[in-house]
């Protein structure tokens, strides 16, 4: 099935942000996805014969992407295996300019007369589309780094475990919370590792290794006679590690002081299952909010979505240019505001950072998929807008002399382009807990957990829903809401908050399947923050009768 | 090679099965050639092309599975690949949802959903079709940002049962958003067809342009409940999502609006009005699809809808009434009725109206070129929220008043067509619901849709 057929089959192809997990490539054997590939050495010799034919018919500049690429998956439903694919899918990119004009070709044939040919087909595509260009490419300059390798730094790789622990381990997790009170439970574990070795005429030649894994599941209740239902999902993120984030470690627990336990660098998934039934139940019989203006105390796994919606996508430069005018959209955080260096985004305490060097980051790389080595920038500095996310031909159009190394293909088979990197909100100075921000919130609601979504292809109006709410009446829970959902403005949002909690509360958001470009690639990023509390936000109530 | 005919599908197909010595085997075949071709700001900006054929076999021992999957073609790597997914098979677990391999199946006729002009698109014609579609926007102060895919492919089955079914396809996708230069109008339009010759980029980019013309300097309007014209494709995005609930076992397990208070689904009961018809008809002249399904809807060896069963004409809402669920065979059997696949496409019984007519009128309200980034907020009573997009109008007194600023909407589906005034003509667009494939779906006229505020957007 391709991506797109997928997307549709969701009904949600137009607006299709946050992608369900496509499995790429061709179905293997567990077994297969640990077997080798062609040495360094015979993807560099490959790498030149690209480079060289490029040359020949005359491009300016190439650049060839080797990459095996291996999905996982492994669903579960109450007592039953419902699936586990494991996918691999092989080949080569090449990217050219000719006529000062992109042109790209991708082949599985790896062999020099299959990257050959999909090298000639990619400087006649640019050569044909060259007559109807009108901005000729202009790449800001980066060194030749020589033969270089990153790897991401786990501790355990998830592909060499056998199946048969994962399956236990999630059915596990679904009996515990069915013994809790739960009618369903659907879990699944996703697992991705990248190898790309890329390779351009600048004079690198980089070798990648790259992992991903989510654990996730949705706990449904069901009371028959009054025909309701509720559902709770895991509270993991996913995370740019290896299986040691599925090794529940005691001081990566966060427990609140209402008693909900919260993660941070490793999961414990029978312990949340157990909770996710726990509070669907509560669901069930939680009060109907009252719609009007609340302080909202946002936990991280719920403001990551929003920092990503309304920070993250605004400051990609491509977005800002038009690029993504007919599908992503384009964006308020316009270049004059930018060059005004006085637009205020958020309240003076808003200090947003992109960084693709974050440990445990699913964004974290070595290099970006054109050859630039990966940074740590400033995208909002005490409440300004100072800077976007560029890529190498971007840089001019923003006077950047340098690319900020954003650049991201999900495969082989696609053409890279401009994707979000890790984009976090940086934790507050002063020392400040969540027991100290609950009891300083006078009418609040308490939100955790990523629920429902929706933003403006301009990225001004955004409505956010959760997992779980908590009502926050005068300095302490009072019980558990339902029918919540916020709705706000990203600059009037970003300029209510009025405290961060400090480094000790700070936590990764994932998004593993982060939707942009025509055709539609899928990316992941994370987004860090602390639990952070947003003045005077308008509340609505999201109940109807059909 | 990616287009394979039938014969040499089959050709190849039998000696896959011939190499089986499992208790049975599945064999899929499939292949697509493909083009695309991005523009912004008024300038091309990537153009690639794409294709793939592979096979990928599933063999069974008991209730016990395993797949592989290659795509080379000689007979030593069909060979390898069938007893790869043989040692799988006896190592996996039994799956107790599996319910065999199908029997031959008897299909209708072939539809006319391969179309020859569509499959020998060249770099030159999306080339072209761009240009067309950027040249008339340039003129107008207006910069064009479209997207332009076509593709070609096919796809057989065939199991150790003699069961084997072929379909092959083209398509072609088109969608183009206008922005006035001066960043305050912006228009869309979208075509989508399986025959290219239907398809012209220059006329349709017109119309976006004249929408980002006229959008310009849109007036803020108190949000609330409007009259509504929803075009083809923002009736569509709605609509479409009705039919996620459309699956029967999750409606039998009360987790579903079509799940009935106090257990049972809502089959044969009302719950849109009676004027609301949809079915599924693989022949439709102007949504064809193929004549059988392919895996999925449940898992394709377990609960599946199963690769290779046919797909036939059938009512999914008449008179208002839900008329069919979709059961994958291992559900069917725990029912006791007849297993229904996913179907392929659908087709909205519409009128005669056209949008002018329709504005006529209409003394007061909004008109919708498109949603955008609809989300569900609230899954027991199918309550999306998203945004108008892309030419969004003021209807006074059967005319077009003046641009409004876009809203966001809080409404369901099921509110909404019960809320119906008029439906219009239908058009052929792009997805639509489960199934993939397209959809034939009318504008329509509807009453008291829930805008619930108002973004700045353009």
């Amino acid at each position: 099935m391709k991506r797109r057929d997928f997307v549709q089959l969701t009904g949600l192809g137009i607006g299709g942000l946050m992608l369900p997990f496509p499995m790429m490539g061709n179905p293997v054997s567990a077994e297969a996805l640990l077997e080798g590939s062609l040495t360094t050495a015979q993807k560099k010799v490959l790498a030149d014969a690209a480079l060289n034919t490029a040359k020949s018919l005359g491009a300016t500049y190439t650049d060839v992407r080797i990459g095996r690429y291996l999905n996982q998956s492994v669903s579960t439903r109450e007592k039953k295996v419902q699936g586990i694919q494991s996918s691999e899918s092989f080949g080569v990119g090449i990217r050219v300019i000719a006529n000062g004009t992109w042109g790209f070709a991708s082949t599985n044939q790896v062999t020099t007369e299959g990257i050959n040919k999909a090298t000639t087909q990619a400087v006649a595509i640019a050569k044909a589309n060259s007559k109807f260009q009108k901005e000729p490419v202009k790449l800001a300059a980066v060194p030749g780094y020589g033969e270089v390798v990153w790897n991401t730094p786990i501790q355990k790789n998830a592909f060499e475990i056998p199946v048969s622990e994962k399956v236990d381990l999630l059915l596990n997790a679904n009996s515990e919370a069915m013994k809790n009170g739960a009618n369903f439970v659907n879990s699944n574990l996703f697992q991705i590792n990248e190898q790309k070795y890329f390779a351009s005429t600048d004079g690198s030649y980089i070798d990648q290794d790259i992992h991903r894994i989510w654990p996730t599941f949705t706990v449904s209740v069901i009371d028959r006679t009054s025909g309701q239902f509720k559902s709770r999902d895991a509270l993991s993120a996913p995370m740019g590690m290896g299986y040691e984030y599925m090794i529940p470690k005691s001081e990566d627990k966060l427990v609140t002081p209402f008693g909900m336990t919260l993660y941070r660098n490793s999961y414990d998934i029978v312990e949340d299952a157990i909770a996710a039934a726990k509070q669907a139940k509560e669901k069930l019989k939680a009060k109907s909010v009252e719609p009007g203006k609340y302080d909202l105390v946002l936990e991280p796994n719920h403001l990551g979505l929003t920092i990503h919606e309304s920070v993250g996508h605004p400051l990609e430069l491509d977005r800002i240019l038009g690029y993504e005018a007919n599908y992503a959209g384009t964006s308020f955080a316009t270049l004059d505001k930018l060059k005004s260096g006085t637009f205020n985004y958020g309240s003076k305490m808003v200090n947003i950072i992109a960084d693709k060097t974050q440990p445990n980051s699913l964004g974290a790389v070595g290099y970006d998929d054109e050859g630039v080595k990966s940074t740590r920038w400033d995208l909002i500095k005490e409440g300004i807008f100072v800077n976007v996310q560029a890529i190498r031909d971007q840089a001019h159009m923003v006077g950047a002399k340098e690319s900020n190394g954003c650049c991201y293909s999900q495969s082989w088979s696609d053409v890279q382009f401009q994707r979000m990197p890790n984009v976090s909100l940086a934790p507050g100075k002063e020392p400040y807990s969540l027991t100290e921000m609950i009891k300083d919130v006078e009418k609040g609601i308490y939100i955790a957990g990523r629920g429902s979504y929706s933003i403006d292809q301009q990225r001004y109006n955004f409505q956010f829903g959760g997992q779980v709410f908590y009502e926050i009446k005068n300095g302490e829970i009072a019980g558990m809401l339902d029918d919540v959902a916020y709705q706000s403005n990203t600059q009037e949002f970003w300029n209510s908050c009025v405290k961060i909690c400090d480094e000790k509360d700070y936590r990764l958001f994932g998004s593993f399947f982060d939707g942009k470009g025509q055709p539609s690639q899928s990316s992941a990023v994370s987004h860090g923050s602390s639990t952070t509390r947003f003045n005077g936000v308008n509340v609505i109530n999201t109940a109807r009768t059909i | 090679m990616a287009i394979l005919s039938k014969d040499d599908a089959k050709k190849i197909l039998e000696k896959v099965v011939g190499f089986s010595k499992a208790d049975g085997i599945e064999a899929n075949l499939s292949g697509t050639d493909g083009g695309n071709i991005r523009y912004a700001r008024n300038s091309v900006s990537t153009a690639g092309e794409n294709s793939d054929v592979s096979l990928s076999v599933q063999t069974f021992f008991g209730k016990k599975s395993g797949g592989a999957s290659i795509n080379e073609f000689d007979d030593a790597s069909l060979e390898k690949v069938v007893r790869r997914a043989e040692e799988l098979a006896q190592l996996a677990p039994e799956n107790p949802e599996f319910m065999g391999l199908l029997d031959p199946q008897t299909y209708g006729a072939e539809p006319k959903t391969f179309i020859d002009s569509t499959a020998k698109i060249t770099p030159d014609y999306r080339a072209q079709a761009a240009a067309n579609s950027i040249e008339p926007a340039s003129k107008k102060d207006v910069t064009a940002a479209g997207f332009l895919e076509d593709s070609r492919g096919f796809s057989s089955v065939m199991n150790s049962k003699g069961m084997f079914a072929y379909n092959q396809s083209t398509s072609v996708d088109f969608t183009v958003t206008m922005r006035t230069n001066d960043g305050t109008g912006s228009g869309w339009v979208a075509r989508n067809f399986n025959d290219v010759s239907k398809l012209n980029t220059a006329e349709a980019s017109q119309i976006a342009i004249e929408k980002a013309l006229q959008s310009r300097n849109a007036k803020a309007i108190e949000p609330g409940k409007y009259t509504v014209i929803l075009e083809p494709n923002a009736a569509s995005d709605l609509i479409g999502l009705m039919f996620q609930g459309f699956n029967a076992r999750t409606a039998d397990e009360g987790r579903s609006y079509m799940s009935k208070k106090g257990g049972g689904t809502k089959l044969g009961e009302k719950i849109v009005d009676e004027r609301v018809h949809i079915y599924t008809d693989p022949w439709n002249e102007e949504v064809p699809i193929g004549n059988w399904a392919g895996g999925g809807g449940g898992g394709r060896f377990g609960g599946g809808g199963g690769g290779g069963q046919p797909r036939k004409k059938m009512d999914l809402i008449k008179d208002g009434v839900v008329s069919n669920l979709i059961y994958d065979r291992y559900w069917a059997s725990q029912k006791n009725v007849e297993s229904v696949p996913n179907p392929g496409n659908r087709i909205m019984v519409g009128g005669t109206a056209s949008i002018e007519d329709m504005i006529k009128d209409t003394k007061k309200g909004v008109l919708v070129t498109r949603f955008w980034y609809i989300r569900a907020v609230d899954p027991q009573t199918l309550l999306y929220t998203g945004l108008t997009r892309d030419g969004t109008f003021y209807i006074e007194n059967g005319k077009i008043k003046h641009p409004v600023k876009n809203f966001r909407f809080n409404e369901s589906p099921l509110i909404m067509l019960n809320n119906l005034e008029t439906l219009g003509k239908p058009m052929r667009v792009d997805g639509g619901g489960f199934g993939g494939g397209a959809s034939l779906i009318p504008t329509m006229k509807i009453r008291d849709f829930t805008f619930s505020s108002l973004s700045d957007a353009v």
